[in-house]
């Protein structure tokens, strides 16, 4: 018991502060309400509201982009498909494709977009996100609508509801806390990966206007202050390492509660 | 003579394999309370939930025969299912209230019927909590969660909720089994006085209950209808050997 707190409660701590501890005397107003100019990377001034703005664009349409996709899966799989072979053979596909690296989805959208003559942009970040968060997002909500118990759906049915009317105003209902446990586990998995936007969203220096400009997204604009020869700008990039930790916090905390207010109606 | 208002004919259902009821065939009376007794396991459920057809959401269950409800077969391909649950309105065992206000609970059928919001759905909701005696404990906190209720009260709202879209047929299946003995009093009571205006169906494994209850009586075992008949005269002079043995007290 008190091991496993302490493990988790641990490494958690011990991240927040190497990231902080290297990151924090970085932090300042004009990081987060500035785009780079000119020399940013050399040490020059500016900030990267550019890549705050663009994970949040990014990572806000996939995971609404992976929720439209995600839920009529889920409630498909449950109180349609039951236990026929569509339904095993759907979750062994979503099982394997959460399990593919999120390089691989990077690959592979990159190579239709060369077959399109498409050129990296926030629109195809934001297709290439979702592929790969909307398996993780499906089985999550799937995991959850599954422990909707049968006789809170006979109750809906004996009063003569579809299942329609059953899937999404009782289900739905009941399932909501773990719904929305599943948006956040997508939104934190979106926001946080590179490897995907590499080539799909490329990076930019200013805040796109429009869904074809490329984007710069936080864990980019991470790696690319990492690898900079100057240490004020590796500094930086940990900077930028708690701008994500407090996005991510911020999401988590707002679930959170939001979750807790969702409970008060759920039967147990 | 007595008035028919469900004639189940010949009809079998199959678990995988298990035949749960063999070759039913009786009459339910209208406007009566008719008590289905029998040990556990001998089809009770089964039967409750064939008459609604609540028994399709079951995976592997076979159903053949006829239940005919005004005339109208309700297994007919052409039948409109969600029409005969409307129809028929079924109280389970363990009451589960839906994940929504006490209010809502109520307003979900008549909603999911075509009922819009506002002052006629308000008096429909009052109504139904009045019908069961549950209006005067909740009439203050109708938008708090109905999970917060007691589970006697609990019960009493689900039956106000089957009441809320206008059924003809009440199906009860143990609705008491998980109740405190006063809540289980009020039900009984209620159920008493809503038979002048419904159809009740009653499933027990409680002999003094049934005594309690039944006008008419059907005895199941082991899936097979052993007997049925007018209350007084199931009770008094029951011909067949199993019946008398059960109604003895020598198994169940």
């Amino acid at each position: 018991m008190l091991l496993s707190t302490s493990i988790v409660l641990g490494s958690l701590l011990a991240l927040f502060a190497v990231v902080i501890l290297k990151g924090a005397f970085a932090l300042s107003l004009s990081m987060i309400t500035e785009t780079p100019k000119a020399g940013y990377y050399l040490g020059g001034g500016g900030g990267i509201l550019n890549a705050i703005v663009g994970s949040l664009y990014l990572a806000s349409g996939a995971t609404a982009l992976a929720f439209v996709i995600s839920i009529p899966i889920a409630l498909f799989l449950n109180e349609y498909a039951g236990r026929s072979r569509f339904a095993s053979l759907t979750r062994l596909s979503l099982d394997i494709l959460w399990g593919i690296p999120s390089i691989v989805y990077g690959a592979f959208a990159f190579t239709i977009m060369l077959y399109l003559g498409a050129r990296a942009s926030l629109f195809w970040g934001i297709i290439t996100v979702t592929l790969f968060v909307f398996p993780i997002m499906t089985r999550a909500m799937d995991e959850v609508i599954a422990t909707v118990p049968l006789r809170l759906k006979e109750g809906s049915y004996a009063l003569g509801s579809t299942r329609l009317e059953t899937a999404l105003k009782v289900v739905t209902r009941q399932a909501l806390p773990g719904i929305l446990t599943a948006i956040l586990l997508a939104f934190g998995r979106a926001i946080g990966d590179a490897a995907s936007v590499l080539f799909t969203a490329g990076y930019t220096d200013s805040i796109p206007r429009s869904l074809f400009e490329p984007v710069a997204t936080l864990p980019l604009a991470i790696f690319f202050q990492l690898s900079t020869p100057t240490p004020e700008v590796q500094e930086r990039a940990y900077a930028s390492g708690i701008i994500l930790l407090i996005i991510v916090s911020i999401a988590s905390l707002a679930s959170r509660i939001s979750t807790r207010r969702l409970m008060k109606y759920v039967v147990k | 003579m007595i008035q028919a208002r469900i004639t189940i004919n010949k009809l079998n259902v199959l678990f995988e394999g298990h035949h749960a009821l063999k070759d039913i065939s009786v009459d339910i009376p209208e406007k009566k309370i008719t008590v289905v007794i029998g040990p556990s396991g001998c089809g009770k459920t089964t039967l409750l939930k064939s008459l609604n057809r609540l028994i399709d959401l079951t995976e592997g269950a076979e159903i053949s025969g006829q239940v005919i409800v005004d005339g109208v077969d309700v297994y007919d391909a052409r039948v409109d299912v969600t029409d005969i649950r409307k129809r028929m309105g079924l109280i389970a065992q363990t009451p589960s209230p839906l994940p929504m206000s006490i209010y809502d609970n109520i307003a979900y059928g008549p909603r999911i019927h075509g009922a819009k919001d506002g002052s006629a759905l308000d008096q429909t909701v009052e109504n139904c909590l009045q019908i069961v005696a549950l209006w005067d404990e909740v009439k203050g906190r109708l938008g708090e969660p109905a999970s917060k209720l007691s589970v006697g009260q609990q019960q009493r709202l689900c039956m106000a909720r089957t009441i809320a879209v206008k059924p003809e047929i009440l199906l009860c299946d143990e609705p008491t089994s998980a109740l405190d003995p006063i809540s289980a009093r009020n039900v009984e009571l209620l159920l008493k006085m809503l038979k002048k205006d419904y159809t009740i169906v009653f499933v027990t494994h409680i002999l003094s209950q049934a005594r309690r209850l039944a006008d008419y009586v059907i005895f199941l075992y082991l899936g097979e209808l052993v007997e049925h008949g007018p209350a007084e005269k199931f009770f008094a002079e029951p011909t067949d050997a199993r019946t008398k043995a059960y109604l003895e007290g020598a198994f169940g």
